[in-house]
């Protein structure tokens, strides 16, 4: 019997790609909206009893901001985010309660190894892209709005 | 005496004594609890981390193995242990205290093979009168060196595997004592073998081939078929990976889709755990070998089995740096009558 399996790489890979079950994309996409969605109208909800009570624009979003980070914190804490991550997909992972999440995930994950090298240097871990990139995006487009700026 | 390509025939066939085994919270959920001989509902197995939760789990399973069978600590000649983590810290933390000769091994999930391979050839060769191999694997510790931190919220990859939180270890002797166990009789040393696959989500399909390889030399290099064997055990290829190494053997015009079995796709319930294809790691086909096909083997249910270990030889630093997916499998014959 040959024991070499009788396929180039690319092949191999290809008739892998018929087994592979594939994921319900449809379902995983109305999940995420809904799920997102829902995540937004909270923060929303949020907003609009602040300003209910005389709190300016600016001021409730900040709160709403504060509030949402907690929440996701909160529910990570819990174990509960991870559950609701799993039914939501990428619905509870790009509001900013996911990133709550990414944050404090690792940071109760790597408490086992001191608050220092542990905790304190893998609190990021998950969210460090997002920090490093978002970041710099700001700045090139903040750079080019005040270059804009100057000629119109 | 090698024969063949690369097997090794072992013409004093040891005695696979007696096994024993312990799993997690989520294994007893599954079909196969009542097997398992010990099991912990604490994930923590009573310690601050996952490690030593892990550390612990082999410590438990070999002291209960040593306390089935007439002997101590003293008389066991080698342990031959590994584990996933790096360094293979699971095994070193839990043998540091047993005070026998070790040899860590690593060859991912393949490694339960790989030990009692070595555990077989030193008894075979006459080095050894008792020799003990073992294995185990933590799904947290696990998730917290290859994938996410456990409470990040994300999906799972509809090819992916569950890390089995368990242990597996098996005493083996010479034939002359008069217990009566099933024999060691043939084992095959598996080659690397890496078909490109990147996604390491997709374990099975990049150790299918792997697992091909290794069983294609076997039945070459002894001349049986493989309906010789009551059964061909791989570790943890998991429902994708088994259906691909069924199909490979198709094509081949061999069919094993009758005596096939996959420890990784019998641990868990499928339809209601969400473990995707199954399980995996170095615990699966330790516990699940050690429990319920050695079960099958003492009352002669099945007479002659093939375990056939996988395991996937990359890191998460090798797959970010572009690498592929290099596996191997090792096979060890085992046998009722020789």
């Amino acid at each position: 019997m040959n024991s070499n399996v009788n396929m180039s790489n690319q092949e191999y890979s290809d008739f892998v790609d018929t087994k592979a079950k594939k994921s319900n994309l449809g379902k995983n996409i109305l999940l995420a909206f809904v799920v997102g969605g829902i995540i937004c109208s909270i923060g929303q909800i949020i907003s609009d009893i602040a300003m209910n009570y005389g709190v300016a624009k600016q001021d409730a979003t900040c709160i709403t901001t504060i509030v949402l980070i907690f929440l996701g914190a909160f529910l990570t804490a819990l174990n509960l985010y991870a559950k609701i991550g799993k039914f939501a997909g990428a619905g509870s992972i790009v509001p900013i309660t996911g990133f709550s999440n990414s944050i404090v995930a690792p940071a109760i994950e790597f408490k086992t190894e001191g608050y220092i090298l542990g905790l304190g240097a893998n609190m990021f871990k998950v969210a460090g892209p997002v920090l490093v990139y978002g970041i710099t995006t700001s700045v090139i487009v903040g750079f080019v709005y005040w270059l804009i700026k100057l000629f119109i | 005496m090698k024969i063949g390509k690369q097997s090794i025939k072992l013409e004093n066939t040891p005695k696979l004594l007696n096994t024993s085994s312990i799993v997690g919270p989520k294994e007893m959920q599954g079909p196969l609890a009542m097997y398992f001989e010990a099991h912990t509902d604490d994930i923590f197995f009573g310690e601050k981390s996952f490690e030593k939760a892990e550390s612990k789990l082999m410590k438990t399973c070999i002291n209960n193995l040593l306390g089935k069978v007439p002997t101590d600590n003293a008389n066991i000649d080698y342990i031959f242990a590994g584990d996933l983590l790096n360094q293979c810290i699971s095994s070193g933390y839990c043998i540091r205290d047993l005070n026998i000769p070790f040899f860590g091994l690593y060859g991912a999930c393949s490694t339960f093979c790989e030990s009692l391979m070595l555990a077989s050839l030193f008894i075979d060769a006459g080095y050894a009168t008792k020799t003990v191999a073992a294995t185990s694997s933590h799904f947290c510790s696990a998730e917290r060196q290859f994938r996410m931190p456990l409470e990040h919220g994300n999906q799972m990859s509809t090819t992916a595997q569950c890390t089995v939180t368990g242990s597996g270890a098996a005493i083996v002797v010479p034939k002359d004592i008069s217990i009566q166990s099933p024999y060691i009789t043939h084992v095959t040393p598996g080659k690397i073998v890496d078909m490109g696959i990147k996604d390491i989500a997709n374990m099975g399909a990049a150790m299918a081939p792997a697992a091909f390889n290794t069983i294609a030399t076997h039945l070459t290099d002894t001349g049986r078929r493989s309906d010789y064997y009551d059964a061909i055990i791989t570790g943890d290829l998991g429902t994708l990976g088994s259906e691909v190494l069924v199909d490979l053997f198709s094509k081949e015009g061999v069919d094993i889709s009758t005596n096939h079995y996959d420890c990784g796709a019998m641990i868990y319930d499928l339809e209601n755990q969400d473990v995707k294809c199954g399980g995996s790691g170095c615990g699966c086909m330790a516990s699940v070998f050690s429990s319920y096909f050695y079960e099958q083997l003492k009352t002669k249910k099945m007479n002659r089995v093939l375990i056939v270990a996988t395991g996937a030889l990359m890191s998460p630093l090798a797959c970010q740096q572009g690498e592929t997916i290099p596996s191997i499998a090792h096979a060890v014959a085992i046998e009722n009558e020789v």
